[in-house]
């Protein structure tokens, strides 16, 4: 295969996006495809936004006073930056992207289960998104994105645009996740069990469970919050008869196991990614499928880890501890399992499994320390240092982003039928790896020194770290825009990759790539569970009539 | 024993450790940190292996399914289960002894504000920011807060209490280390946040005895040990504008206030009197008198440009002669008259600005 110029087969075949043309065919398509590009785009924005909020707070914590900017502006700065990446990337992306294109292709489905109000999904993320950044920037929110009360209840900036706009975002996040669990249920092709379901639908049908059940409790908080500051209700503010620690419960209830909507799709995710690059099915699949499951479940019972030092009950604090070590329990298996595929694989060391290789590692330190955090004592040094802010970005910055990138570099020349430049891509994911281990590293260590999390400014003997976390920032900046830059140009100059550029024997491969606009000419009937590679090629898969 | 506890200290960039219950406290942590970095590079390692040994010979290459043993899961699942469960035992009887106060511990009132810590000793004496406890002697801290939450937060205790308004925590310790100790705000709680800090200071029980025999004895009700101990002996019957110094220092306006000419979260207080100021809402005065008395009675109604309606009101809180003194004072910031003595605080003094 060489390189081919824009007039290239691939866009010469009739596919999703060339079927219709026109910007209006894309702001009213019911194509799952196109919905799931279009949420590309949109988490992308929102992901380069929140990371130059986040260039800018570590150059403001370059020196120990002020830098660039004054308190105010930082304290904006952070909540800015934490509200854009966690609602309008961690939480939407993954689900967006991957799950709406890909589990309609591997369960054999024409489309999901709601088509319209898949599209919805997406008006409600814009508006959303919107009323937020809005809210935020006109408003200058400062309150973190966790609104705590009566912090937030009783801030002199704007706060509750923002709350709106979560509101909003939670809507969209509630009907994805309700059109994803009847999809599963009710569209998978004649052959495709639930034993044979691909492990990425699994972790999403795990997801969407909590995003059903859990979303709505965010909602009603918000609603809450927002009373008490517009209609002055006292709820949770003690100055008006309220309980501050009410907040922080009905708040956790839904935001811990939001880290689970976080997580769970990028465990799916790499759970394809491993399989494919290593030719091998999941070791231990059933395993692997019901810790999702176990995850989601266990993950509504651990909130109170969020309040050990707010003066919670000693025996609360117990039960949610040990809960919260079943969590780490689950990913330990899932981590088993994945290495033990590897086993005896065929292992191509390509882009997606170099970013699967960074994944185990900051998922398998991340989980660690999230134990050490819910050993309780422990959490009592820890609690809003930066030991905490390390352990979640390595969760979920080292975690979910490597899995996003794992997904995105396995995935692209199925969705846009183009290669990217393996070179540069190599390149950029060992930066990345570098670049997180440098910034994060460090602030495991201001944790553990005892440096407070949401600092403008630090006494002097926590200099040194800041300076090298503000470093590895910088070298993460430049791996992911690189990335941007060369998946951006192999639209354009990629060489066309083929249908089935891995050989990969998922579901999600027997369309050609890019797919048509119609998934199917005939429904699919499989015979056999994906990626099985014990004998020589795929085996043709039977249409039934 | 020492040595290893140094080492280990050190290597993970850890505090002095100023209780035994911070000591307990790091051998957990020593103990978590050996087992899971063993358990993880364990794990990454066999990857690795397996990346190394299993690679793709040529693009259809097949390969053999494996499944697991019942045996496998169960390694799976046994091996992290013992191991963490093995944290939460030792971690959570240590949770619960920092939760229980022994009997005949000394009693101090912890309050929180924007943005310092209050202490009170009953029947002994108050102070900002400064906490000075006997070494060897159990204290139980009774947080609260005056407005946000916020956390008290002394890493060389490796102890951390939330103070929130409405309701009292608690929590002890038993500092057996003397020295001076950070103490931090761990929760987010504004503009001042991280430079809500003091100072613990932990003395030797003798001279903690004697210290609070004299704050005791003395009848002033202003005594506070934020300051050093030669000043508390100055007449506190002095002149007004020594009066205003000390009641700003007790009501903690030096930490937005500063009366060097620097900048902070407030306008200094070098010069101020007598200035023309600009309002943010565009009308101009002169700082005089009442207008001093008005900024601390009703301080957000006439802000002046440039600086945030962060600064909470002092009706009520401030009696009339006070306020007075704390305006004279003021009045005796000039530039070209001989200025204050610098601001006594924790030597862990806030950033300031430009």
């Amino acid at each position: 295969m060489s390189p081919s110029p824009a007039s290239s087969p691939a866009y010469q075949t009739p596919n999703y996006l060339n079927a219709v043309k026109g910007v209006g065919s894309w702001l009213t398509t019911l194509d799952h495809k196109r919905i799931g590009v279009m949420y590309l785009v949109l988490t992308v924005l929102s992901f380069f936004l929140g990371g130059v909020f986040a260039l800018l707070l570590r150059i403001e914590l370059v020196t120990p006073g002020p830098t660039i900017m004054d308190a105010m502006t930082y304290n904006r700065m952070f909540t800015l930056h934490g509200v854009i990446m966690i609602f309008l990337f961690m939480i939407p992306a993954i689900p967006g992207i991957f799950g709406n294109f890909f589990i309609p292709l591997m369960i054999g489905a024409q489309d999901v289960a709601f088509p319209r109000i898949n599209l919805l999904s997406v008006y409600l993320y814009l508006a959303g998104a919107a009323i937020a950044v809005w809210g935020m920037i006109q408003g200058g929110t400062d309150t973190g994105w966790t609104f705590y009360t009566p912090y937030s209840t009783t801030t002199v900036t704007t706060v509750a645009p923002v709350l709106l706009g979560a509101f909003i975002l939670g809507m969209g996040s509630i009907v994805t996740g309700l059109n994803f669990i009847v999809t599963v249920h009710t569209m998978r092709a004649p052959g495709v069990t639930w034993m044979r379901l691909p492990l990425f639908v699994w972790a999403m049908y795990a997801t969407s469970v909590i995003q059903v059940l859990a979303t709505p409790v965010l909602g009603m908080t918000l609603l809450l919050v927002a009373f008490e500051r517009v209609f002055g209700f006292g709820i949770f503010d003690p100055a008006r008869g309220g309980d501050p620690i009410l907040f922080q419960h009905l708040f956790w209830f839904y935001s811990h196991p939001a880290v689970y909507i976080m997580i769970l799709p990028a465990m799916g995710v790499v759970s394809e990614v491993v399989q494919t690059f290593s030719r091998k099915n999941m070791f231990g699949y059933k395993a692997v499928a019901f810790s999702s499951l176990g995850i989601a479940f266990v993950g509504f019972f651990v909130w109170g880890h969020h309040l050990f030092t707010s003066g919670q009950s000693t025996f609360a604090s117990g039960v949610f501890g040990v809960l919260s070590m079943f969590v780490g329990l689950f990913t330990a298996i899932k981590v088993f399992n994945w290495t033990a595929t590897m086993y005896q694989g065929a292992i191509q060391v390509s882009a997606p499994f170099v970013y699967f290789m960074g994944f185990l590692y900051f998922l398998v330190f991340g989980g660690l320390t999230g134990i050490a955090l819910s050993t309780v004592s422990l959490d009592v040094h820890w609690q809003d240092t930066y030991f905490v802010v390390a352990h979640f970005h390595f969760i979920m910055v080292g975690g979910t982003i490597m899995a996003f990138l794992a997904g995105l570099h396995y995935w692209w020349p199925k969705m846009f039928g183009r290669m990217y430049s393996e070179r540069w891509a190599l390149a950029a994911a060992v930066l990345v790896i570098v670049g997180f281990n440098a910034t994060f590293i460090p602030q495991f260590l201001l944790g553990n020194m005892g440096m407070p999390r949401r600092y403008y400014s630090y006494p002097e003997q926590f200099w040194p770290l800041n300076v090298a976390s503000t470093a590895g920032a910088s070298l993460l900046g430049l791996g992911f825009t690189i990335v941007l830059v060369y998946l951006v140009v192999s639209l354009v100059k990629g060489r066309v990759s083929g249908p089935n550029p891995w050989n990969s024997r998922g579901y999600e491969w027997n369309t050609p790539s890019p797919p048509e606009a119609q998934n199917f000419p005939e429904t699919p009937v499989h015979d056999r569970g994906p990626h099985e590679y014990q004998d020589g090629p795929a085996a043709e898969v039977k249409h039934a009539h | 024993m020492n040595l290893v506890n140094e080492f280990l200290r050190k290597l993970l960039f850890l505090p002095l450790q100023a209780s035994e219950w911070a000591r307990q406290l790091d051998y957990l942590h020593y103990y978590v940190f050996i087992t899971a970095m063993l358990g993880a590079w364990v794990t990454l390692a066999t990857a690795v292996v397996f990346m190394i040994r299993f690679r793709r010979k040529h693009a259809e290459q097949s390969t053999p399914i494996v499944d697991p043993k019942p045996i496998h899961e169960a390694v799976f699942i046994g091996l992290p289960l013992v191991l963490f469960l093995s944290y939460f035992a030792i971690g959570y009887p240590q949770y619960v002894r920092l939760q229980t106060p022994p009997k005949g511990a000394i009693d101090v009132y912890v309050q929180g504000k924007k943005w310092m810590w209050k202490f009170a000793y009953p029947g002994g004496p108050n102070s900002t920011d400064v906490l000075r406890v006997p070494a060897g002697r159990p204290v139980r801290l009774l947080l609260t807060s005056r407005d946000v939450i916020h956390s008290f937060f002394v890493p060389a205790l490796r102890m951390k209490q939330d103070a929130l308004p409405g309701r009292y925590t608690q929590i002890w310790f038993n500092a057996d280390l003397p020295g001076r100790y950070p103490i931090f705000c761990a929760e987010y709680c504004g503009l001042g946040h991280s430079s809500m800090l003091g100072e613990l200071v932990v003395m030797p029980p003798a001279e903690w005895d004697e210290w609070m025999e004299r704050e005791r004895r003395s009848n002033q009700p202003q005594a506070q040990d934020g300051q050093p101990v030669e000043a508390e002996q100055v007449d506190l019957r002095g002149s007004l504008v020594d009066q205003g110094r000390r009641i700003a220092a007790v009501q903690g306006c030096f930490k937005c206030h500063t009366v060097d000419g620097t900048q902070h979260i407030g306008p200094t207080w070098l010069d101020l009197y007598g200035r023309t100021v600009k309002l943010e809402n565009g009308k101009t005065l002169v700082a005089d008198e009442a207008y001093l008395t008005r900024s601390m009675m009703e301080p957000n109604a006439e802000v002046v440009a440039g600086y945030k309606p962060v600064m909470p009101t002092y009706q009520g809180k401030l009696a009339a002669p006070d306020a007075a003194a704390i305006t004279e004072f003021i009045k005796s910031l000039r530039t070209d008259a001989p200025t204050a003595e610098p601001q006594k605080g924790p030597i862990y003094v806030p950033v300031t600005g430009k």
